[in-house]
């Protein structure tokens, strides 16, 4: 059960002013704002109005905050970029916020200009002047704007302006062929992009969080290990170069090291976990048990590290201090527990857990106090947060069937108050997503 | 008859993707289809007269006992064509998360290698390969299939 939550969102009409608003079960009652046409005085500054109006509309309607006031309702139909709007026919049709923009062509590039007002207030709350050089930066522009509307209204950090890393799938079950693949993160089509070409099977990728890398696992030559996959220059880089199988590979906070595992075959092949410093190359073993251990994730201060083992006889999630001493079991539920990825906001650990028959995707704490549920199916896995820590992606699979039928798998979002599930689009099936940090 | 020949070409196909070779898997179908002898020491030769697999339990890499006279089997195959490498591979199913399937799938098939090195068999002609829950046997969500995908597979690579 979802516990009834408050959620104060800030209103930055005046300093420190706050509005609290009471939030039955953990839905979220969405903000209406309202969205005038952004104009353009000729057709190609129309046409980027246009989407930019749908992308920062799609957003914002998306985050499960914002709804956006249907258009046939408004009164007033004149750019409000420089005149004052008429608040009182915004009250009307119940827009608690109105944006207006317009966009014209100038010698620099293309010049947008936009308007967030209160309109119980009848206010201006932000204003924004900005020229895009380019007109393939039109989307990012959008993603933007929307995070700067996200941040004024609601006090929390936007995360609109950022892509996320999948592994694009197709082909029969049993001989799948995996692609690095990104996108923007509304996955919209005109922003997807193949980063590796299907030869190799390739798994897990996820960002750095302050550099333009991605480090995931490929099977190279047959060889799965770690790379480094270089966004600026598509070069990639093997770093987990190990006489055995390295995977499950994350940056630390400062990206400057990778965690992973090593199934070293002086060992057994059983999995231990190692940190490689990217500058020396000079790698350091953090686990030395009889038991798997694996899929290491790092806390955002970078002192602790939250990992699957299963030491004690079933899969089971644990911290240690960066250096692997003072580790501890923290599931604390019946069940096989993995995947623990912890928060950016540094206090949550998301999992999955799979019990009776079904896998499930939660919360806990960071001492493994107060489990949350937030999404339960047949399969899931590979829980990412967005980087403001209010949101989780993650990849669901429908069953598969004898005949080689089922078996589709999809990229979700989803609230972490347990709403607002929606499928992320990929052109083909796709799982194992990551989010980049804010661009 | 036909069961073996359904079991050589889903094995044919494995090697296909995981060797990257077209050619190999077209031609060895092809004179599999034509049917007659089965060439020694060939995969073939593993598949049908000695068994190219063994089973786990769930969430386990132990041999059992039927894994272990499976492999014993093996040995003695392998020591008549000394000639032969390997390489096993280690899967499981899908019930377990990619990462840590990716490490059982080790330890199973490192089982399967350090059983047949404690047999004799010299390490240099052997390797061995995770892959997880990537690549299964069979297609589907339930135990039938699961039983059948968490498996040691000895696969000829010369």
């Amino acid at each position: 059960m979802i516990k009834k939550i408050l959620i104060i969102l800030f209103f930055s009409l005046n300093a420190n002013s706050a509005l609290e608003v009471t939030i039955a079960q953990g839905k979220v009652e969405p903000t209406p704002i309202a969205i005038t046409q952004i104009f353009g005085a000729d057709s190609d500054t129309a046409r980027y109005g246009n989407t930019l109006r749908q992308i920062i509309s799609n957003n914002l309607t998306n985050s499960g905050l914002f709804y956006t006031v249907n258009e046939d309702l408004y009164i007033q139909s004149d750019n409000l970029v420089e005149k004052v709007p008429r608040f009182e026919d915004w009250k009307l049709v119940k827009a608690q916020f109105l944006l207006s923009a317009d966009v014209s062509k100038t010698d620099k590039g293309i010049r947008l200009r936009m308007r967030l007002y209160d309109v119980f207030n009848a206010k201006e709350i932000e204003k924004l002047q900005l020229t895009i050089p380019d007109e393939d930066l039109i989307r990012r522009v959008g993603h933007t704007v929307s995070d700067i509307v996200y941040e004024r209204i609601t006090g929390e950090t936007g995360y609109f302006d950022t892509r996320i890393v999948y592994v694009s799938e197709i082909g029969p079950l049993d001989q799948r062929v995996k692609r690095l693949a990104i996108m923007d993160q509304d996955g919209h089509l005109d922003s997807h992009q193949f980063l590796t070409d299907g030869k190799n099977l390739v798994l897990t990728p996820r960002f750095a969080p302050n550099k333009q890398l991605i480090t995931y696992m490929e099977y190279k030559n047959n060889l799965p290990r770690v790379y480094i996959y270089n966004l600026k220059t598509g070069e990639r880089e093997i770093v987990g170069d190990f006489p055995g199988m390295t995977f499950a590979p994350r940056f630390s906070p400062d990206s400057q090291s990778v965690v992973m595992s090593f199934s070293d075959p002086n060992n057994a092949a059983n999995s231990e976990i190692y940190l490689m410093d990217l500058n020396t190359r000079s790698r350091s073993r953090l686990t030395n048990d009889s038991g798997i251990d694996t899929s290491p994730s790092f806390s955002p201060d970078g002192e602790k590290i939250v990992f699957n083992s299963d030491r004690g006889g079933s899969p089971q999630l644990f911290t240690m201090d960066k250096n692997g001493n003072n580790i501890k079991r923290i599931s604390k539920g019946r069940g096989v527990y993995g995947n623990p990825v912890w928060s950016p906001r540094g206090d949550l650990i998301a999992f999955t857990k799979l019990t009776q028959g079904n896998f499930h995707i939660g919360v806990m704490d960071v001492n493994g106090n107060n489990e949350r549920v937030i999404v339960r199916d047949f399969a899931l896995e590979s829980p990412a947060w967005s980087p403001n820590g209010r949101y989780l992606i993650f990849h669901r699979q429908k069953r598969s069937n004898l005949d080689g039928t089922g078996g589709e798998v999809t990229i979700h979002f989803i609230d972490i108050t347990g709403y607002n599930e929606r499928v992320i689009p990929t052109p083909r099936d796709g799982s194992d997503p990551a989010w980049s940090p804010l661009l | 008859m036909l069961i073996v020949a359904g079991f050589f070409l889903a094995s044919c196909a494995a090697t296909k993707t995981e060797q990257g070779g077209d050619t190999d898997a077209a031609s060895a179908s092809a004179s599999s289809s034509t049917g007659g002898e089965i060439k020694a020491g060939t995969q073939e030769d593993l598949i049908v007269n000695v068994g190219d697999r063994v089973f786990f339990e769930f969430d386990s890499s132990e041999l059992t006992v039927d894994a272990q006279a499976t492999l014993d089997a093996q040995a003695a195959w392998l020591m008549q064509y000394p000639d032969t490498n390997i390489t096993v591979e280690g899967h499981a199913d899908e019930r377990g998360t990619r990462e840590y399937n990716l490490a059982l799938g080790d330890k199973r098939a490192f089982s399967v290698y350090s059983y047949l090195a404690q047999a004799g068999i010299d390490t240099n002609r052997m390797e061995y390969v995770s892959w997880g829950k990537e690549r299964p046997e069979v297609i589907g969500s339930d135990e039938t299939a699961y039983s059948q995908n968490r498996r040691g597979v000895t696969i000829v690579s010369n």
